[in-house]
This record gives C-alpha cells, structure tokens and sequence, in this order.
C-alpha cells in the first residue's frame, strides 16, 4: 500500500515538474525580446565618509535612474583603507570596476597592469576629454582623472597672530619664520608652525616641505628623474625648515605626528599657522566654531616675484582592467566627470572641479573660499609626487633622513645625497 | 531453532568474497568517518595557514612577484638582500631589545603582582578590585592602548605635566618622537598591556601550589623569601618557561601597537621586524622581500615553537 503511494505521488511530481519544464520552455521562446539585463558595477573611494551623509549616494541614484541598466554598488572607507584595499585587490584581479585614485598610486598600479586606459573608456561614451582639467598620463595614456582638487594653502590662527603682534600673513619666507618665532614667543604650549612627519604616512614630505619648493616656482625633478643635489631651490628650504626647528618655532612631537594630528594641534590653538587641504575648513569650523583663522597663499622664496605652484591632492577616478563591465564603468566615470555632476561634487567637498566647465558655487558662499579660489588662479596648480613610482615611499624615503637632519645627526648634503640615491633606485 | 531453519539459514549465507568486500567498504568507512567529523578544521588549516604559509614562502623565492605576472625565480637572493639591508639589520636589533625588555619585565611584573595578589593580608573585595583594576590593561584593544599612551607621553600630555609640576624636567620630553626614548616608550607600553597575562596565569599556578608545602617550611623555621626561591619559583619554573617562550613569539611579531604610536620611526629608532615587512609589502610594492623577511621570522617562530612543544611534552 505504502508502495502504491510512493509511486502514485512520484508520477504527480514527474508530471507536476514536466509541465513547468515545458511552460518554462514555452514561455522562453514565446518571449518577445528581453529586455537588457541589469548589471551591478562597484566604486571603492574614500569620499563618502568626506562627503555630507548620502549626498554621494544621491548622486549615484540619479545615475542609476538615468541608467536603469546599471547598479552601483559603493564601496566607502577612509583614505588609508581604501589604499591598501585597492594595492590587494590590484595584487589579487579583484579590485572595483571603478576605483577611487590619488595621484601617487597610479603609477605603481599601471606597472601592476591594474589599470584600464582611459582614453578608449572615454572614447568609447564619447565623453568631451577636452572638458578635463587634467589627466594623470604613464606612457602617454591616461589612467586617472582628477575628479575634483583640493589646493593646499597657508591656515594662520588669526587671534595668535594678533596675540604676536603680527599684523598680517607672512608671504615670503622671512615673514614666516618671524610669524612663527613671535607665536612661540608667546609662551605655553604654543608654537608657529606645525608639520607632520610621521613614518606611517609621510604625506608631510609632499604637502608641508615639498610645497615651499614648488610655491617657489622650484622643482625636485629634472627631466622626470629626481634632482635633490645641486638642487638649489630644495637645499634652501630644507635648511629654512632646519632654521625654524633650531629656533623652536616647530610643534614638538614632529616625528610621530600625522595630518589629522596636524589638523588638530592648530584646531585647538597650539599651532599658529599650518599648511593644509582646504577639505578639512568645514572640519575646522565644526571642531571649534570660535576659531579665527583665514587661508592665504604659501609663503614664497624672499625676492621671488614669479607664479608660484599650489600643492594640490585630487580626488581620483580610474576603472580597473578587470572589470567585466568597462563600457558601464566608463559610463559612471563620465557621469561623474559631466559639467553639472562635477559641479554638484565640487560644491559638496568645498573643492576645484575637474571639468574646466564646471562653476562651482561654493567659492562665492564664504569669503574663505572666495580667497581659496584667488588663490588657485593665482598659482598653478603642483604636485610632483603624482605620478611618480612607488610615490609614498620616495616621501618616506626623503622623510626618514630629514629626519636625521633635523635632529643633527647628519648635514644637509648627506640628507639630499641619501635621498637623491634611495630615489634613484625606485626610477 | 530447528535444523531446517538452520540449513535455510546457512542457503541465504553471502558468499566469501562478498563478505570480504563488505568488511572492506567498513573498514574503509572506518577508517574515513573521522577524517569526515575532522573536515571542517582541515579545511580551515588548509585555507587559512596552510595554503597562505605555503604562497608566502613561495613568493620569496621570486622577485617582482604580485605586481608582475611572470614572476623569476631568484633562489636565495631576496634572502640575501634582505638580511644585508642596514635598516632590516636595526629592525633585528630593535626586535630584540624590545622583546627581551618586554619579556622579563612582564615575567617580572606578573610574577610580583600574582604573588601580592595572593597574600593573605588581602581581604576578598579588595582582592577582587585589585585583581579587576591590574586586569585592566589586558582588556584594552591595541589601538584604544596607544591612544591612550599617545595622550599620556605628547610633549603637552599628562606624563610631563607632572614631571614639570614635581619640578624633575623643565621642558617636556618628546617621549614617542624623540629617536633617543622612543624605543624605550614603545617597550614600556608594550610592557603595560602585556604583564596582566603573565599575571593571571602566575596566579592561577600560585592558587594550585600544595599549602602543605608552605606550613612545613614554616615549621621548619623558613622566611618568607626562602619560600618564595625555594617552593614558589620551582613550582611555578614550568609556567614561566612556557609562558616565557610564548611572549617572545607574541612580542617578536607585535606590529599594531608600534605602527600606531611611532610608525618605525622617528628615523629608524622603533623600526621592528614586523613593520619592516609591511613598509616592504604596502610602501615600496615589494611583496617578495616582504614574504621574506615574514618567512625569517615564521623560521625564528617555528624554533620557539618546537621547544615550546618539546617542553610541554616533557612536562606532560
């Protein structure tokens, strides 16, 4: 009997399961055309968490009402995770369709074959490339694209410098070591100048030294080869940097101090004048809204009258060679890239856009940022690390002997000798 | 039973071939069924130590390896590069002073505060608020620890305020930044967060020593310190050795709390073993030297190890 039963309900599940097999069937080839399939892209970057909550989000939704056929997934962290998320996933094939970029990465990607070029990605939407304020290039093409940029000028607390006796901004060098001495002079725990130049990330190297040389119109390269002996414009400001720390006109703690503790020795009034992005004015604001501080150009080389670079650090954009899905990504990085989108972005992170035709209204809401904008059109902007290979570590490698230096334990020719030669080798 | 039922029985009776395949399908079942129940461990083993394990030492004998797609084989030439760059050579001495430092001072400490915390001059509550306030360091997570000691020793933190309030220095020491202390403030971190472990487990060996032993020391007229060198320290010899053996292995890996307090640095004054392979790995791309320098140390662990082992088993 239970046999019975068992074969009985075995016949209805065979017939059961036919007859969705053949609806199935019928129904597949009785379909009219489908309808494109929906595909899911991701974007790693660092600027979500930078940005006002949901306003990167908002934006992607508009893309994908636009674009009904492609989902953007998001992949957000902060700045130093998404770096070593995207070195691994370059190692391991398995990084995001579109990756957010620094300047000082893409090199060492491009030798990884991690990147796609841009140039056929852009090609191929039909993106205007002549809109693009800039293009990182190795090998005459193009692997990432300046989203938006964020200038790097002098931050001078207002209420110390009065305190000092200064009355306005230093613009040349000597200025700013009398700035920085007068604020020291004022006692407690407050000095002129603060620099970061921790080994765990020595950007400090590129956005607080290196910059004096390029406000300068002074260059660390030659011919796209390191050139730190017989450099003139460099030895003069790492000497001038030795001069100030001599003269404890520098925040103590130097060595081990990073660009958020940067940001906070000034915030809380025991640093005088800083050298920072321009993205961290909001942070500023919110940490201590009584704050008087203003923004003004670097302080240049004494006599030096020429254009001066502006450091600079860029929010980037790139598509990895792996993914399965390039026309997509490159149809993201041109909706991103396009005049109204990378308005609305500039507009969110306070920052320069990086299509020429983009207006951004930020810079006429403050009078902060309308110095802020001055100031990029006054200059150029400057940043010779992007680009360069192994970026990160040429700045170690030059802040591990400045190190040295300050400290006297070797001269300032032994220090541009070792750097000049630690750099070499990474060319 | 019958004998026709018997007969009956011995008709249905499988032949012996097909009995000898059964008993091997059971043994062969057998013998499977626990390597069945151990899969999921093994497959762990294999997936996270040693397929990792296997890759790492692989690489280091390749050069360009990840970052290029037809890596070459070098033989031993990353081994020899690596143990002939100056800085790796002070992240060997640095990983040495700094393990050894922290060794002896957490064996010390934890030996000290088991021994006070077992008194019997400690009432049970103060005993137990004791014993949760010196627990307390152990319980911090790594960064929350340097957080915290990067607080404590800034030129404008606490540690100075007080040596300049007692009038014992003028100006504050640059504790973590200055390349003549930052070793020593690193260790002495290092040594705060560890000893509680050496600490608990001191006790947990103090609690299990026979109080016979003690009374008849007593009555035959010993001091305290004679009970301490004399019954505490023997019995306690193979906790020490062990949990010795263990902290070097911990210490000489310890990368976390370093990287965030000093980074290495300033110049190369905390540059340990461990820093040295990710500033290779994550800074300069250089994946093979960085599996390495990781495959000495994995070489100078696996050593420990098999003494650790040893010892146990003696023990045991």
């Amino acid at each position: 009997m239970r046999s019975k039963g068992k074969g009985f309900l075995a016949s209805r599940k065979a017939v059961t399961l036919t007859l969705i097999a053949t609806a199935a069937m019928a129904l597949g080839y009785s379909a009219p055309a489908q309808a494109a399939p929906v595909v899911t892209i991701s974007f790693s970057q660092w600027w979500e968490p930078e940005l006002p909550t949901g306003a990167l989000q908002a934006l992607i939704n508009t893309f994908q009402t636009q674009n009904p056929t492609i989902k953007v997934k998001l992949v957000s962290g902060p700045y130093s995770a998404t770096k070593s998320q995207t070195i691994a996933g370059a190692a391991t094939g398995t990084m995001s369709d579109v990756v957010g970029l620094d300047g000082a990465w893409v090199s060492d990607l491009v030798n990884q074959g991690a990147l796609a070029n841009l140039d056929n990605s852009l090609a191929r939407v039909k993106f205007p490339v002549a809109q693009l304020a800039g293009k990182i290039k190795i090998h005459n093409s193009t692997y990432m694209i300046p989203v938006v940029n964020y200038i790097y000028p002098l931050f001078t607390n207002d209420d110390l410098l009065a305190k000092a006796g200064v009355t306005s901004a230093p613009t040349n060098r000597t200025q700013f070591a009398a700035a920085a001495k007068a604020i020291s002079g004022l006692g407690g725990n407050v000095k002129g100048w603060v620099i970061p130049l921790s080994q765990t990330n020595p950007n400090g190297i590129q956005n607080d030294i290196m910059s004096l040389v390029w406000a300068s119109g002074g260059s660390m390269l030659k011919g796209g080869k390191p050139n730190l002996t017989n450099n003139a414009a460099v030895k003069s400001v790492v000497t001038y940097v030795k001069s100030l720390w001599d003269a404890g006109s520098i925040t103590p703690g130097a060595f081990t101090l990073s660009e958020p503790d940067k940001v906070t020795e000034f915030t809380n009034g025991r640093a005088g004048m800083m050298i920072d992005s321009l993205s961290h004015i909001t942070q500023i604001k919110a940490a201590d809204p009584a704050l008087h501080f203003s923004i003004h150009a670097l302080p240049v080389a004494d006599g030096y009258t020429g254009k001066g670079g502006i450091p600079y650090a860029s929010w980037g954009i790139g598509i990895a060679k792996t993914s399965k899905y390039p026309a997509q990504a490159a149809k993201l990085v041109a909706y991103l890239m396009s005049a109204a989108v990378n308005t609305k972005l500039s507009d969110l992170g306070h920052a320069f856009p990086g299509n020429t035709t983009s207006v951004p209204t930020w810079v006429t809401t403050d009078p902060m940022f309308k110095t802020a904008f001055t100031i990029y059109q006054s200059g150029y902007p400057a940043n010779e690390f992007t680009g360069l290979p192994k970026a990160d570590d040429l700045m170690l490698k030059f802040d591990t002997p400045f190190q040295s230096y300050l400290s006297g334990q070797i001269t300032v020719d032994q220090l541009l000798a070792t750097a000049q030669k630690s750099w070499l080798a990474d060319f | 039973m019958s004998i026709t039922a018997i007969k009956a029985e011995k008709m249905h009776e499988p032949p012996a071939t097909e009995v000898k395949s059964f008993m091997k399908r059971k043994h062969a079942k057998r013998s499977f069924e626990p390597l069945l129940y151990l899969s999921p461990t093994i497959i762990l083993l294999l997936v996270l130590m040693v397929i990792p394990v296997y890759l790492v030492v692989q690489y280091s004998f390749f050069d360009n390896v990840i970052i290029t797609q037809f890596p070459k084989f070098v033989g031993l030439r990353n081994y020899l590069t690596v143990l002939q760059d100056p800085t790796f050579q002070i992240a060997i001495k640095n990983t040495i002073w700094f393990t050894l430092g922290s060794v002896v001072a957490h064996l010390v400490l934890g030996l000290g505060f088991s021994v006070l915390l077992n008194s019997p001059s400690l009432g049970k509550f103060s005993r137990s608020i004791f014993r949760m306030i010196y627990i307390l360091p152990w319980i911090f997570t790594v960064a929350i620890v340097a957080i915290l000691w990067r607080m404590l020793l800034d030129p404008v933190g606490v540690l100075n305020y007080l040596l300049i309030r007692l009038g014992l220095i003028h100006v504050g020491v640059q504790w973590l930044s200055s390349p003549k202390t930052a070793l020593i403030a690193v260790t002495v971190i290092n040594i705060w967060a560890g000893y509680p472990f050496y600490m608990m487990s001191m006790l947990a060996g103090i609690q299990g020593i026979s109080k016979d032993l003690y009374e008849s020391a007593r009555v035959d007229g010993a001091s305290w310190w004679q009970s301490f060198f004399n019954i505490t320290l023997p019995q306690l010899k193979p906790i020490i050795i062990s949990m010795s053996i263990l902290d070097i292995i911990w210490t000489s890996q310890q990368f976390a709390m370093v990287w965030m307090t000093t980074g290495g640095g300033p110049i190369t004054s905390t540059q340990m073993i461990g820093i040295y392979t990710y500033q290779q790995a994550f800074g300069r791309y250089e994946f093979a030297l960085a599996s390495t320098s990781a495959v000495l140390l994995l070489l100078f662990s696996i050593f420990l190890s098999v003494i650790y082992s040893r010892l146990q088993r003696r023990r045991d």
